[in-house]
């Protein structure tokens, strides 16, 4: 309980002390995660709103895969990426690995089958509702994709939360690719495995207390720029 | 504008899961009044729009229009789907898969939604409207792009008079106005009010067909002179 408390404080007296490592940290976790964010969205909401759409030989394999790929271990990917971009491996000429970007690719693997799971699971039952509707208006595949994702935005953007979520909070697979490299790499989740290491419990639970902080932050911010809460209009 | 019809129904059968769901049917639709399809339920009647419109694979015969243009046609389903949007959106749905420019858009969009008297629900979200403007709202959308046939399957069950009445009145118009209607229902009343021919269905096939006066004043099959007094038809 004491631990608690001294994190709450620890907590309390970084914010209003806009400590310029907790600033520099918090703009990384954001940066890495949205940006994966963004990178999984563009990939996986089309492939839902695909798969719900299109029949195909070996669809329900695809889906299946792409469900159990929702499990997928972040340290196996964090170990898959490593071996794939460090020196010896086919893309170590980049020289990616311990950067930010090395981080991104980790998270964007992690989270596009979870997004694209939701997203199609999403999708499929509003394309049991439209089916009738827009085969009768003679649509093409791909018009039908735009309408399904537009119309279904909002129960997207709850895959793209849980994406959110799961991206800012992972350690396993960004401490593997990033090494937690003090001003490069290091972000709130492997700052707090670091200080935990350290014995420094309270700076980690106040480290813990801004993650979650920040995670509340973002997503109420998504909803309410996306109006989720409001149906009477559009 | 080259005109469809008339649409020859050649021998058309559909089963589904082994089971004969019509045919086989041979019919021709010749450009002229209001066509309206009556018998109980079971008996084809949607399966029947649905193989005219398009929307209903067949397994054996041939459907065949004098010009063959989907966009050229539309259909009203029993339980209405409304995109998740705005009624005006709703409404600007067609036009816009069709590339109707915006300001053609917006114009016809006012004009039909004033005819249906949703004018102040402009900006509802039209999962929000009762059933019977929900109605009004489909067929409005299936007609803004003042389609040669439309294809309307019970579009006022589970409607009040009131609703109804307007409804009817909005077909009528059309069908005045050169739309070829081509209606399912289960009211006579509606049919004797509508119809320039009817097409009585049972167990599949078409039992009867001819002018509305002629159909419903001397039924030539004690099928039919049942389903007209209101017995049990099977």
């Amino acid at each position: 309980m004491n631990d608690i408390l001294q994190g709450l404080s620890a907590a309390f007296w970084l914010v209003v002390s806009l400590d310029a490592e907790l600033i520099d940290i918090s703009l990384r976790s954001l940066r890495v995660t949205l940006t994966a964010l963004f990178i999984s969205c563009i990939i996986a909401v089309p492939l839902g709103a695909y798969l719900a759409v299109q029949r195909f030989r070996y669809r329900r394999f695809v889906i299946a895969g792409i469900n159990a790929l929702m499990g997928l271990p972040p340290v196996v990917v964090g170990l898959v990426v490593y071996l794939l971009l460090s020196r010896s491996g086919p893309f170590g000429v980049l020289g990616l690995l311990f950067t930010p970007t090395a981080m991104i690719i980790a998270q964007v693997i992690i989270i596009t089958p979870l997004i694209a799971s939701i997203a199609h699971q999403a999708i499929r039952e509003l394309w049991a509702e439209y089916h009738d509707l827009l085969i009768s208006l003679n649509t093409t595949k791909w018009q039908r994709i735009k309408t399904l994702i537009w119309d279904g935005r909002r129960n997207l953007l709850t895959a793209a939360l849980a994406g959110f979520g799961r991206a800012i909070g992972e350690v396993g697979a960004i401490m593997i690719v990033g090494g937690n490299i003090d001003n490069v790499t290091r972000v709130l989740t492997t700052a707090i495995a670091l200080e935990t290491g350290k014995g420094d419990f309270a700076l980690a639970l106040g480290l813990g207390f801004v993650l979650i902080g920040l995670s509340m932050i973002v997503s109420v911010t998504i909803h309410s720029l996306s109006r989720t809460e409001r149906e009477g209009r559009w | 504008m080259t005109q469809m019809l008339p649409l020859a129904l050649t021998d058309v059968t559909v089963r589904r899961r082994g089971k004969r769901i019509i045919g086989p049917v041979t019919h021709r639709l010749e450009q002229g009044p209001p066509t309206i399809v009556i018998g109980p339920n079971g008996s084809g009647k949607t399966t029947l729009l649905r193989v005219m419109h398009g929307i209903e694979r067949i397994n054996a015969g041939q459907v065949a229009w004098t010009h063959d243009a989907p966009d050229q046609q539309a259909f009203v389903f029993q339980s209405p789907i409304v995109l998740r949007r705005s009624v005006a959106e709703n409404l600007a749905y067609p036009l816009r898969l069709a590339g109707v420019d915006k300001v053609e858009i917006t114009s016809r969009v006012t004009t039909w939604l004033a005819r249906i008297g949703l004018g102040a629900f402009a900006n509802t979200a039209a999962t929000r409207l009762s059933g019977g403007e929900r109605q009004k709202l489909a067929i409005a959308r299936a007609l803004i792009r003042t389609p040669q046939v439309l294809f309307l399957d019970e579009p006022c069950a589970n409607l009040d008079g009131h609703t109804t009445r307007e409804i009817e009145a909005l077909l009528s118009e059309t069908a005045t106005a050169g739309t070829r209607l081509i209606m399912a229902t289960h009211n006579m009343g509606q049919a004797r009010r509508l119809a320039g021919d009817v097409i009585f269905m049972l167990n599949g096939k078409i039992h009867e067909c001819g002018a509305v006066d002629y159909i419903m004043n001397t039924p030539q099959t004690p099928e039919l002179k049942a389903f007209l007094q209101g017995d049990i038809v099977t």
